[in-house]
């Protein structure tokens, strides 16, 4: 199996989002690829649902890639097409080259075999003890006792669950069911782990956990995941790339870190605002608020900036830097730093004081140095 | 109470086990695999063939809301075809294995759409085919419905087979109308009734008790899904 170092796309960023591909899967053929893929439901008042809208996507070989999005956006419809589960009407599905779409019922079922998945609400067979649950997949495939028998084994010390091998789902904890969730879905050594809302009946306790046991099952395996959350946690934690759903499209995707420095979106910028409260308390808005007004509604000298620094820019005396040099006056109203895929990441609000080309010269000299700038006078 | 009408007694009930037992196993035999294509064939199953559908609920709904004595008398041509007569005993089991084949099938069918669509869903991603997904995940699944399902069925042939004396079929009930009601014994009455409510107690306790053998959803933990 692929065993490239899963991380090294994340090590280097440029300011913008990128789409480039991690690593080596620039060159060899991705894991997963979707072609202007459009899937409609028909409500119950027999009125046409939308829930995927023309989407291509690429997600490469060892990749673990994040799908965010409101509830309703489509990202469980989009996922479904990936094992066709969902059939698109239009577009191209191709998991590891092969063409889903073409084939007969006979070879989906043994392509479908690739492609494993774990769900929200476990999904497991209650009149099944763990073992005979992680076993299912390979009874289905019509493999003999004896190495049925040994590769559970394993896969319930992979997951950590051998001591519960002859216990019922309903024995279980939220996180022991999706670690035998897990176990099933490798059983049958899929290339792709598809993951809809895995860890959103846990709490971040065990949500931590069971992250930490997809991540080493990436790197060591070598498993793509594809995973939908609407946890910005998640996608912190583990995530490679995301990709943002809004209304049945994808709306922005990149690396991690630079949606998060950069969202170029509202939706991108209201998800991402569990992580980085770039919401202010609105005392100091209200204030804010009535200077202005007092000055006939212009920003003046007073602007309401959000900085985020990455990586090793967190380190650097920045912004005194800029203080000196262009003589900027200013208040941090917030501050957070944080880390993402183990690179810190910083954000700061400032509401600051100075003339127009003070203020246009710092800002020039902050981004020439890589932290990206919002300005955030229309919140006030 | 005589020693004649203990033999009756005990002949008689014996004729409602026969009753109840042969229709019972023939009412499942059939009603199962109906059931199972009832569901399966639904607009959300796993084989929806909305046609087939149609008709196999009409007939099934014709079936089951024909009154019994009147499904009893209008089948005869077709007992006496299966039993070779339209009286006794055996004859009796031919109505009442008709009217419990599409009880059982609506049973089976209501148990299945019991079972989680996220099961059959996580089966199909795994690539299972659909006779895996009705063996090995329907089934299994469902199988604790199916028993509560099949104790209803037993339970209430006890009732069916009551007017299965209308054509000869004997059995507890037809004791009871003919000794108890018509030659007013009272006290043969009231014991048809007491050893009906025991065996009846006894097919539900029974049933319960595989339920519950069969059932590990919820046992311990509340919340499990
Ligand atoms: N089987 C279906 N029949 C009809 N409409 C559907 C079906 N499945 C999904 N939809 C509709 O498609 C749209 C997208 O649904 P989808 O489940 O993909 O959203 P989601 O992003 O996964 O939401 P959530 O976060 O709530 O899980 C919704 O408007 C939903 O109502
Ligand atoms: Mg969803």
């Amino acid at each position: 199996m692929n065993a490239r170092a899963p991380f090294a796309a994340a090590s280097s960023h440029t300011p913008q989002n990128s789409e480039e591909l991690p690593g080596e899967a620039r060159q060899g053929i991705p894991m997963v690829e979707l072609e202007n893929i459009s899937v409609s439901f028909r409500s119950p008042d027999g009125k046409l649902v939308q829930a995927v809208r023309d989407v291509s996507l690429q997600i490469a070989s060892g990749e673990i890639f994040g799908i965010i999005g409101r509830s309703g956006a489509g990202k469980s419809t989009l996922v479904r097409t990936l094992n066709l589960l969902a059939r698109p009407e239009k577009g191209h599905v191709s998991i590891n080259g092969q063409n889903l779409l073409s084939l007969g019922e006979n070879e989906l079922r043994h392509a479908r075999r690739e492609i494993g998945m774990v769900f929200q609400h476990f999904n497991l067979l209650s009149s099944r003890t763990v073992f005979e649950n992680v076993a299912f997949p390979l009874e289905l495939a019509g493999h003999d006792k004896a190495y049925i028998a040994r590769e559970v084994g394993q896969l319930l010390d992979l997951v950590g669950l051998h001591e519960q091998a002859w216990r019922y789902p309903h024995q279980l904890s939220g996180g022991q069911k999706q670690r035998v969730g897990i176990a099933r879905a490798l059983a049958s050594k899929p290339k792709v782990l598809l993951s809809d809302e895995a860890t959103s009946a846990l709490d971040p306790e065990t949500t931590r956990n069971i992250l930490d046991l997809l991540r080493r099952i990436n790197r060591e395996l070598g498993l793509t995941i594809v995973l939908i959350t609407h946890e910005m946690q998640v996608v912190k934690q583990i995530c490679d790339r995301i990709a943002v759903m809004d209304s049945g499209r994808i709306v922005e995707s990149g690396k991690v870190i630079d949606v998060f420095r950069a969202p170029q979106t509202a939706i991108t910028r209201t998800m991402i605002g569990e992580v980085i409260a770039h919401e202010l308390p609105s005392s100091v808005l209200t204030r804010i608020q009535r200077r202005r007004l007092a000055r006939g509604n212009t920003a003046g000298p007073e602007c309401l900036l959000r900085l985020s620094f990455a990586g090793d820019d967190v380190d650097r005396p920045l912004l005194s830097e800029a203080v000196k040099r262009y003589g900027l006056d200013f208040n941090i109203l917030h501050g957070q730093i944080d880390e993402i895929q183990g690179q810190a990441f910083a954000s700061l609000t400032l509401l600051a004081h100075a003339g127009e080309e003070a203020l246009q010269g710092a800002k020039e000299f902050l981004r020439n140095h890589d932290v990206s700038i919002e300005e955030l006078n229309h919140v006030v | 109470m005589s020693s004649e009408l203990l033999n009756l007694l005990w002949s008689s009930f014996f004729e409602t086990l026969v009753m109840v037992g042969v229709a019972g196993a023939a009412g499942a035999l059939l009603g199962i695999p109906l059931g199972i294509s009832l569901h399966i064939t639904s607009a959300n199953g796993i084989l929806p063939r909305p046609f087939f559908n149609r008709i196999a609920g009409l007939l099934v709904n014709a079936v089951r809301s024909t009154p019994f004595i009147i499904l009893l008398v209008a089948v005869i041509p077709l007992t006496r075809l299966i039993a070779g007569t339209s009286i006794g005993t055996a004859a009796a089991v031919v109505p009442l294995s008709i009217a419990s084949c599409p009880f059982v099938a609506r049973l089976v069918e209501t148990a299945l759409r019991e079972v989680a669509p996220g099961l059959v869903e996580a089966a199909q991603a795994m690539g299972a085919t659909r006779l895996q997904i009705v063996r090995k995940v329907l089934l299994p699944e469902a199988l604790s419905g199916i028993v509560a399902g099949l104790t209803v069925t037993f339970v209430s042939l006890v009732g069916y087979s009551a007017m299965a004396g209308a054509i000869g079929g004997g059995g507890l009930g037809d004791l009871g109308i003919r000794y108890g009601y018509q030659r007013f014994l009272p006290e043969v009455m009231l014991v048809v009734v007491l050893v009906l409510i025991a065996f009846v107690q006894i097919v539900q306790s029974l049933g319960d008790y595989f339920v519950a053998r069969i059932s590990h959803r919820n046992q311990s933990s509340p919340t499990s899904a």
